[in-house]
């Protein structure tokens, strides 16, 4: 295996609010091509550390690269080639899909077909519809979409499926896979381990603003069992999940 | 799902990135917005033309001061000859001055005028007397008067006068609530429009996503303004085509009448719009725009001289009615539509404004937020 260049490299990254820390010397790696995952419980640090990555967010101390820009002095170069879904965030008011991914266009200062970015998505269908009136799943799918219109680099996903049904679920892991295929680096968050094990290349876990693990979830799994963990109860070839699948068919219902 | 992620026919090179076309982006997006907002047609458009429609035909038939002529009082002076070609005025003669404090008191004679040759001096001094009983006719009838002093036949006799082309025409109802409705029109769309769209913005994260972009934040400003601009532009441009071809809107000038008219408009509703980024700026949810909101537009709609002249409130509010920005836009409107003045000799409001405009935005700067 070639050695992986690193896009992203941060470095002792602290961010302290008032009296709470809410980062505490975050150091890592994002490979180009790859799928990195940041997992942890809720307020363990991961938005807060990717806004920051994003350049949405000051820090407090050290230093982040992406792709050869530093944050601080050429966050305009950054904002260039990345593409950001934050988690929760609205649309402008009262204008239909194409119409948010034109304003999106300008702002980008990207020359994209909109329909286009929406067949990427498969939303060529809701081109006139409002994004409030689409479906979880929909509304995932198209902040992908606008992440995707200046050709960025590398993408951040903030918790994109936290949410949806199963099925809307493994579809977006789909579009999330052969967007890396087509040679972005996605950096993702995530609650759900399956997910993280399914998807990602790497994965750090961050607890109270420090990385406690960061490996392939293979290796980390390994490691675990190595130590002499079992689980309490026997492991089936399926799961709920799979059931669930099966039963209801992999279709998108929306 | 199996379609081609990377494009091809996107070039988004880092040296090409346009200011300028984030913005027009933006002023795009921000104005089809507000054209599919329900509030903010009805803000600019339909209350004005509520109240156009209700006080034009009310007006219709030309509204009727009756001025009393103190006994005593000298008859044949060109100011009531003047005054009884203007149509509008009924002049009351022959009664007594017990008789004319009664009528006065009840409001069946509007305001008494008494005309005298002053002593030694070629001029007249004309003393009139409003009551209380009847303000906004009073109203009425001091911007007539105005009008009939700034006329040249009278200007040699009457002191105190200004050069002015304007000839002696009727002043109807229209002239002078359509352009109190324009002003009312300009405040709601800055103040509600701007303080909804920017608190909305800002609490669905919008905003936040914009800087997830090369966008400036100078871009999304001025886009936003572009779009409310324009947008109020067109809507005053409806209400003085719609009142002049209906309702007998005088536009002395015609077509520079209306283009002064629409400059004027636009600095009110940049300065309205300062309000309206103060009020997203304070305000911690939607439900507290509408409050504070009333507190900016209420009182000017109510004192600054919209359905009413100022003149005609009791002497300890006009101080606050001159206080009010709304005052200089609507009395700017007034003079540039009805007397056909320019906008040079309309620079005593426009500098009000401006320095309204300048503490506003001063204001606006400290308390806006963008997260």
């Amino acid at each position: 295996m070639e050695t992986p260049k690193a896009i992203i490299s941060v470095k002792n990254l602290v961010k302290k609010y008032d009296d709470f820390v809410a980062v505490q010397g975050l150091s890592f790696d994002v490979y180009e091509h790859e799928i990195f995952g940041l997992l942890g419980p809720n307020g363990a640090g991961k938005t807060t550390t990717l806004e920051i990555i994003e350049t949405l967010r000051d820090k407090t101390s050290g230093e982040i690269t992406v792709d050869g820009f530093s944050v601080d002095k050429q966050a305009q170069e950054i904002k260039q080639i990345i593409g950001v879904q934050l988690q929760a965030a609205g649309y402008y008011p009262n204008l239909n899909l194409v119409e948010l991914i034109e304003l999106f266009a300008g702002l980008y200062g990207a020359n994209i077909k909109p329909m286009e970015m929406l067949e990427k998505v498969n939303l060529q269908d809701k081109a006139k519809a409002k994004y409030k009136a689409l479906s979880g799943g929909q509304k995932q799918r198209f902040s992908i979409a606008t992440t995707l219109i200046n050709q960025p680099k590398i993408i951040f996903l903030d918790e994109p499926t936290t949410g949806l049904d199963p099925q809307a679920r493994r579809n977006l892991w789909d579009l999330i896979t052969e967007i890396r295929n087509a040679g972005t680096t996605v950096v993702i968050t995530t609650h759900y381990m399956d997910e993280a094990e399914q998807l990602c290349d790497r994965v750090a876990f961050v607890e109270r603003g420090e990385i406690i693990a960061l490996d392939t979830p293979d290796n980390l799994i390994d490691q675990l069992v190595n130590s002499g963990f079992e689980r309490k109860k026997e492991v089936k070839k399926a799961n709920l999940e799979d059931v669930f699948i099966n039963l209801t068919g992999k279709e998108w219902r929306e | 799902m199996q379609k081609d992620i990377q494009n091809s026919n996107a070039p988004s090179g880092a040296n090409g990135y346009s200011n300028t076309t984030a913005t027009l982006a933006l002023a795009k997006a921000s104005f089809r917005s507000i054209m599919r907002s329900p509030s903010a047609v009805v803000f600019t458009l339909a209350f004005p033309l509520i109240f156009i429609l209700v006080f034009g035909f009310l007006g219709g038939g030309g509204t009727h001061i009756d001025v009393g002529i103190t006994p005593g009082s000298d008859v044949n002076n060109p100011v009531i000859g003047m005054m009884e070609k203007t149509g509008m005025i009924r002049l009351v003669k022959d009664k007594t001055k017990a008789e004319f404090d009664k009528l006065l008191e009840k409001g069946n004679v509007d305001a008494m005028i008494d005309v005298h040759r002053k002593v030694n001096a070629p001029a007249y001094s004309v003393n009139v007397v409003y009551t209380s009983a009847s303000r906004d006719k009073g109203g009425i009838l001091k911007s007539v008067l105005n009008n009939l002093f700034y006329d040249k036949t009278l200007k040699p006799s009457v002191a105190e006068i200004r050069e002015s082309t304007i000839t002696g025409r009727e002043y109807k109802t229209i002239d002078f609530i359509l352009p109190g409705q324009l002003g009312f029109s300009l405040l709601s769309t800055g103040v509600f429009g701007t303080a909804f769209v920017f608190l909305s913005l800002r609490q669905t994260l919008v905003i936040k996503r914009f800087f997830a972009t090369p966008v400036k934040r100078s871009s999304i400003v001025i886009g936003e303004g572009i779009a409310r601009i324009g947008f109020a532009l067109i809507g005053a441009l409806f209400i003085i085509l719609l009142g002049h071809f209906f309702f007998g809107f005088t536009l002395i000038h015609g077509a520079v009448t209306v283009v002064n008219m629409l400059l004027l408009a636009t600095l009110g509703v940049i300065v309205f719009m300062g309000f309206g980024f103060i009020i997203s700026g304070i305000a911690k949810n939607e439900s507290m725009i509408p409050p504070i909101s009333n507190i900016v537009t209420l009182p000017q709609f109510l004192l600054s001289g919209t359905f009413f002249s100022i003149e005609a409130f009791p002497n300890w509010l006009q101080p606050i009615s001159r206080a009010l920005p709304l005052t200089y836009l609507n009395d700017a409107m007034r003079k540039v539509a009805f007397e056909g003045l320019g906008l040079w000799d309309v620079k005593f409001q426009i500098m009000i404004l401006l320095i309204w405009g300048i503490g506003i935005y001063a204001v606006a700067v400290k308390v806006f937020k963008w997260e």
